[in-house]
């Protein structure tokens, strides 16, 4: 495994390239010493594509979505969204970002935490209402547009942030570990609303989590990442159909595919040890 | 004995008034009288020390009774105020001539109307303007009772008046002296008291933005605003004074040296106190310096700002007041209290310190209003 992985489309007709890494490394100035986030990472995403970072704490998936956001800077290796740089795509809002919390802001009603991109790109106030009442109709929120933050559900709150993170139509959705803090029934019900919503709106999805059925109920491809340095250790197309109820999570298939990741998993530990 | 509810502070009241019945005259002169039966001389209490024993008896024996506590309360609050009012009206004329029986009559009063209070904090009533009516009603019997405890003290061993006159000549001096009360508040409070606020907070808000954008300055201001702000008001104001003149100018420059550094600290704390994932998000956003400021950092730095404007009005009023000591117009709170207390006039202090009390009250509790309607959202004010 002392080879940098490399993960390429697996189709040509994921022909238009939504990111695009190439020998991506990332070092962090700390008081212990340099730490090195990232490692050799070599990535392509597809547009429509619902691709899934995957590892244990400290394996820089977080900070892979972060460079993708342009939020930290690599120290080598390059990285373009949609032909342009981290930065040029950041400027052009060319993606939406949902963090591990809500981040609402609390003075802010449900409507007006959604209208803030609205607000900041500067949308006429009839395009906001619409776009307002669309997004809050796809998170399934319509009736809650006057309520406070705190008055809503840790599950709720968290729709609402998605919902924030769709408004400005971006076809980019970069997901933190959004359900991370949420209870099993409610996350099987984020879920499901999430490929429904991917499905509907054919986005691009980079979504970062640590739970193995989650990356594997949700992803049409599944990145294996393992720490110290973070690098990419595996990729796992889905076999999966595009259509996903539920109980899919009980199919030999399904099972098979948790297994590699699994087993991902694990090679990434055995390294360290 | 289910249909009593026995208290301490009623059966104490009761014990009380006994005991000031069996050691007999209230005051000196009665003592005199009752000495030398003769004479035949008027003395306080002649005909209402009956009354007295009889309300405070009556209203402690009835409070135990098994009552609601509306009625309770009422008559304890009836029992203990008629039965003060009349010590307090009868001690009239013979300031000085109190004996033990005067202040067992008192506390026995006062019992009552603590057991009154008590009885009405621990009313829930489901109204809200119940509520709200009771939650002014138990303060100001407090207030009341601290009041009527001052007068009878002070009338009954004879205080001197110019170490601390009664409340009612406090009142009588705030009633005959409205107008230049009105004119020294004019002075103090409107001219430099808020004008020196809003600059001084003005000014430490802008200055804190500044500090923010430019890095120079976060360094290099706050360090020096952290020395203006140890320096001593009562040498500040003199100065203030040979520069701006003697007018409410000067004045407000002490308000504004006293007013501006809490205001730029509170400032600078609260803008760095939104979080890291909402300023992320902002920059996911990109969002520039000013939509940051104005839709995140200042909102977020709300709770700090109205920390400052709270702690602001009650220096404001404190620095205003010392800095006229050091030369005004014949005119301001401040200039009245040097000279009426050089003239024995404590009553006009007292007075002129009771509107100071109250302006700065009011003064205080619209900030908090403001600060309650505008940081709703803070965990500290939700459901309030």
């Amino acid at each position: 495994m002392s080879q940098p992985a490399s993960i390429t489309p697996a189709t040509a007709e994921t022909a238009r390239q939504v990111v695009s890494a190439k020998n991506l490394g990332l070092t962090f100035q700390t008081n212990d010493g340099p730490v090195q986030a990232l490692s050799n990472v070599d990535l392509t995403i597809g547009k429509g594509e619902f691709v899934s970072f995957i590892g244990p704490s400290g394996c820089g998936k977080t900070t892979l979505l972060r460079v993708i956001a342009d939020l930290e800077k690599p120290s080598s290796g390059s990285i373009s969204i949609n032909g342009m740089s981290a930065e040029q795509a950041r400027e052009k809002r060319a993606y939406g970002y949902v963090f591990q919390a809500a981040a609402l802001f609390p003075w802010r009603t449900i409507e007006r935490n959604v209208a803030l991109p609205l607000e900041i790109i500067g949308l006429p106030k009839a395009e906001q209402a619409k776009r307002i009442a669309r997004t809050l109709d796809l998170v399934n929120l319509t009736g809650f547009e006057k309520k406070y933050p705190w008055q809503l559900s840790g599950g709720m709150q968290q729709r609402a942030s998605i919902a924030r993170a769709l408004a400005f139509d971006a076809d980019l959705l970069l997901m933190d570990e959004p359900f991370g803090a949420l209870d099993e029934i409610v996350r099987d019900h984020l879920n499901e609303q999430l490929l429904e919503l991917w499905g509907r709106t054919e986005k691009t999805i980079c979504f970062v989590t640590h739970s193995i059925p989650e990356a594997v109920y949700l992803s049409t491809r599944i990145v294996v990442m393992s720490p110290r340095p973070g690098r990419v250790t595996d990729v796992i197309e889905s076999t999966l159909p595009k259509e996903r109820p539920l109980d899919i999570r009980e199919t030999p298939e399904f099972l098979a595919i948790a297994a590699r990741v699994r087993d991902g998993l694990r090679a990434g530990h055995s390294y360290e040890d | 004995m289910a249909r009593l509810k026995p208290s301490w502070q009623a059966a104490f009241a009761l014990l009380l008034v006994v005991l000031a019945l069996i050691l007999g005259a209230m005051t000196q002169p009665e003592a005199e009288a009752l000495a030398n039966p003769a004479a035949g001389a008027a003395y306080p209490y002649l005909g209402t020390k009956g009354v007295i024993v009889g309300l405070v008896g009556v209203a402690a024996l009835a409070s135990m009774l098994r009552l609601p506590p509306f009625a309770e309360a009422l008559v304890l609050f009836v029992g203990a105020h008629a039965a003060a009012w009349l010590l307090l009206t009868g001690i009239g004329g013979f300031e000085g001539t109190a004996k033990a029986p005067f202040y067992l009559a008192l506390t026995a009063a006062w019992l009552l109307g603590w057991r009154c209070a008590a009885v009405l904090s621990a009313m829930r009533p489901g109204q809200r303007w119940e509520r709200v009516a009771l939650n002014l009603v138990v303060p100001a019997l407090f207030g009341l009772w601290l009041l009527i405890l001052w007068e009878a003290v002070v009338r009954g061993a004879g205080i001197p008046f110019i170490l601390l006159p009664p409340p009612s000549a406090i009142g009588a001096r705030i009633a005959n002296s409205l107008p230049t009360l009105g004119e020294d508040m004019r002075q103090t409070i409107l001219k430099s008291v808020f004008i020196g606020y809003i600059v001084g907070c003005g000014a430490g808000f802008a200055v804190a933005i500044l500090a923010d954008r430019f890095l120079f300055l976060r360094r290099g201001l706050i360090p020096i605003g952290n020395m203006v702000s140890a320096l001593p008001i009562i040498g500040v104001a003199p100065i203030m004074v040979m520069w701006f003149g003697f007018d409410w100018q000067s004045k407000a420059a002490v308000v504004i040296i006293m007013t501006f550094f809490p205001m730029l600290v509170n400032t600078v704390a609260g803008l760095a106190a939104s979080g890291h994932m909402e300023r992320d998000l902002m920059r996911t956003y990109a969002s520039g310096y000013w939509q940051t400021l104005v839709k995140l950092r200042l909102p977020a730095a709300g709770p700090f700002i109205f920390n400052a404007l709270k702690i602001n009005s009650t220096l404001a009023l404190i620095g205003a007041i010392v800095a006229e000591f050091f030369g005004t117009p014949v005119v301001g709170m401040g200039f009245r209290i040097s000279t009426e207390v050089g003239r024995m006039n404590i009553d006009m202090v007292w007075a002129e310190i009771a509107v100071a009390a109250l302006a700065g009250s009011v003064f205080y509790g619209v900030v908090a209003l403001l600060e309650r309607a505008a940081t709703f959202w803070h965990p500290s004010m939700r459901g309030r």
